[in-house]
């Protein structure tokens, strides 16, 4: 069959709602956009564990904890579930993190922020695993099978990161004037960065119709950016937390909050590289891998071994 | 550091008793042993199985896609192995 | 000492070394040597966070006091700390955390299938699950011993070292005193001298299997049922009480 015809069925298939599985045809362009954009969710989820984990140790109190700990390891379990979608399409794992490590591979620009109060992590649950939440609800109706399958079960697993963020943040712009006054100052670093990570404007990014028409984006950057400040302003008055942006109102006419023009050189400035922590990310990535070396080739060793006696035996 | 890969393992697992195992993803692994733990930490964190199998990825073999047509659909014309197929008259009991 | 006293103590003692415990491996969290390994060690923490919080919720209502085991978690100096100095000891490299992990989970492996027979229902119900959950550490546990200690030559010799340097902390892990005493006359503790009988025969087990030597020493360092530590805990308490010192009276 040549390649037109396949590319006719391909599309055809996604038109009709079908899955594309591992080993149907599919256009390179296909293949490398999500090798791209699923290894990016992956490092996100990974290097995502750093800010959070961050305050494991500091947590306020033991079910404070306790849950921290169980939602960083949700996302190491996140990472490693999009890992092996990703390898699905005939890439290794130990390449994806060689990109990540050499800068070669981007990650989400909002773990380039620092935690610096515990405020941090209800604002890190509430707005950015509200906005990822969004997206990778958009993305679970993806027409790659394993990705949309790993987003299925990410999104139900995740719903509980989102809440614990806000009972957190709930705590504090209900607790003391110290509590409140850490609550608004973390909400106001937040605020801004999470609006950005949706991703720049559309007119801004290439190739959108050719992903919208393969099912590999879902919806334009800017719906899914628009539904998260509609849902987000009213959480944060009914906990009595003012948003940063001086310019935004409630259109009645549209029914949609607007919102004041967005910092897109800081946006671009983070994701090349340049924010306040990428260094520190990518630093302690490569030294957990590098000081685990040893223990992993341990590890072949002994099952090397251990095959070999099995044999002999 | 791709010397120090450990190699890729697929998990199955049993949700309840009398159900089969179910393909949940895959995990990396030195050795079976390893691969079963590492299994149960990663995709029975929320109480999801009851049993878990792991296989090496390179010793499962697969059907193509190619062969679908082949393989599948001389099936589709032989409607008279479902019991749907048949009419019996309504009173005729427990057939 | 009165039998309400030495069950608050005994209680601590067994709370303290969890919460501990589990702290140190929540530092391996986003750093561990393979993402799967990550996901086990977190696995692990949150069971020690569990079980502490357990053991000192219990301890808070024993003593009465209207405290709770945030109280006691968040507000005790490191002189009030009564877990084991095994269980303080810094992660190191992995075999040092590997060792540290092994000799601790053979020890509660035995204590608790002891405890699960307590006659004071609340630990004896503690212990049934956590007896569980401890059977899967010392499988994992177990298993990292075997392949760093019949690994590589690199991974055996880092696991020879971190057994010899941990050493000394064991002998205190049976211990006993007043406490003890009074609770296994009342049925409600564990005797630690059976406890050791089998700790000694399955570490030694396991090490030889794993082509290692038993460490020999004659240091002892013990004083955690006094509350004299090792320098490491103060820092470690730093960190984890931090907040609540600095927020008198906050809820979280």
């Amino acid at each position: 069959m040549d390649d037109k015809k396949q590319l006719e069925q391909f599309e055809a298939k996604i038109a009709a709602g079908l899955k594309i599985e591992p080993k149907d045809w599919m256009p390179e362009a296909y293949r490398k956009q999500l090798i791209r954009m699923m290894s990016q969710h992956a490092h996100s989820e990974i290097v995502g564990m750093l800010p959070e984990g961050n305050w494991i140790t500091r947590a306020p109190s033991l079910r404070r904890k306790a849950i921290l700990l169980a939602k960083v390891q949700d996302e190491a379990g996140h990472g490693l579930y999009l890992y092996s979608a990703t390898e699905t399409l005939g890439v290794d794992r130990s390449e994806l993190l060689e990109q990540l490590h050499s800068g070669k591979a981007k990650y989400s620009s909002i773990f380039n922020y620092p935690t610096l109060t515990w405020a941090d992590i209800g604002a890190i649950g509430w707005l950015v695993d509200g906005a990822a939440i969004m997206n990778q609800t958009a993305l679970a109706r993806g027409s790659y099978g394993p990705y949309s399958r790993a987003m299925v079960k990410i999104c139900k697993e995740e719903s509980f990161h989102n809440r614990q963020g806000y009972e957190i943040m709930m705590n504090l712009a209900q607790g003391t004037p110290e509590q409140k006054e850490m609550a608004q100052d973390a909400f106001n670093r937040w605020w801004w960065p999470s609006i950005m990570m949706l991703g720049p404007s559309d007119d801004k990014s290439p190739n959108s119709d050719q992903l919208m028409r393969w099912k590999v984006k879902m919806e334009s950057n800017d719906a899914i950016r628009q539904r998260f400040i509609d849902r987000t302003v009213p959480q944060a008055e009914f906990i009595g937390l003012k948003v940063p942006d001086a310019d935004l109102k409630f259109n009645d006419v549209t029914g949609h909050y607007e919102h004041g023009p967005i910092n897109w050189e800081e946006f671009f400035d983070v994701i090349k590289g340049n924010g306040p922590c990428n260094a520190k990310r990518i630093k302690d990535r490569v030294e957990a891998d590098k000081k685990g070396a040893w223990v992993r080739e341990a590890a072949t060793a002994y099952a090397a071994k251990q095959a070999k006696e099995k044999l002999v035996a | 550091m791709s010397d120090s890969q450990w190699p890729l393992w697929e998990v199955f697992v049993q949700g309840n008793p009398g159900i089969p195992h179910k393909h949940v993803g895959s995990v990396h692994a030195p050795d079976a042993e390893m691969a079963i733990q590492n299994a149960r930490d990663v995709y029975t964190r929320r109480s999801e199985g009851i049993s878990i199998w792991v296989v090496p990825a390179v010793e499962i073999s697969a059907s193509s896609p190619e062969d679908q047509g082949a393989f599948f659909e001389p099936s589709n014309d032989k409607p008279y192995r479902h019991p749907t197929f048949y009419k019996i008259p309504e009173g005729v009991k427990y057939l | 000492m009165n039998l309400q006293q030495a069950k608050f103590e005994y209680l601590l003692r067994l709370g303290d070394s969890s919460l501990i415990i589990g702290h140190r491996l929540s530092e391996w969290c986003g750093h561990g040597p393979i993402l799967e390994e990550d996901i086990a060690l977190i696995n692990i923490a949150l069971d020690f966070v569990g079980n502490a919080t357990s053991l000192l919720g219990y301890a808070a209502q024993v003593e009465g006091k209207g405290r709770t085991e945030d109280d006691l978690a968040y507000l005790r100096g490191e002189r009030e700390y009564r877990n084991l100095l095994l269980t303080e000891q810094p992660n190191g490299d992995y075999a040092a955390t590997i060792a540290r992990q092994f000799l601790y989970d053979t020890y509660t492996f035995f204590l608790y299938e002891e405890l699960k027979s307590s006659k004071d229902e609340t630990i004896a119900a503690i212990a049934v699950k956590s007896h569980k959950e401890i059977t899967y550490h010392l499988r994992h546990t177990t298993q990292w011993m075997l392949r760093l200690g019949d690994g590589t030559e690199e991974s055996h010799q880092r696991l020879q070292t971190a057994l010899n340097e941990l050493w000394m902390f064991t002998s205190e892990l049976f211990d006993m005193d007043e406490v003890d005493g009074l609770l296994i006359n009342e049925g409600i503790a564990a005797d630690l001298d059976k406890v050791k009988a089998a700790w000694e025969k399955r570490v030694n087990e396991v090490i030889t299997e794993a082509t290692l030597q038993v460490p020999v020493t004659n240091i002892k360092q013990k004083g955690s049922r006094e509350g004299k530590h090792s320098e490491h805990l103060g820092f470690l308490l730093a960190e984890m009480q931090y907040i609540p010192r600095s927020y008198p009276g906050s809820k979280w």
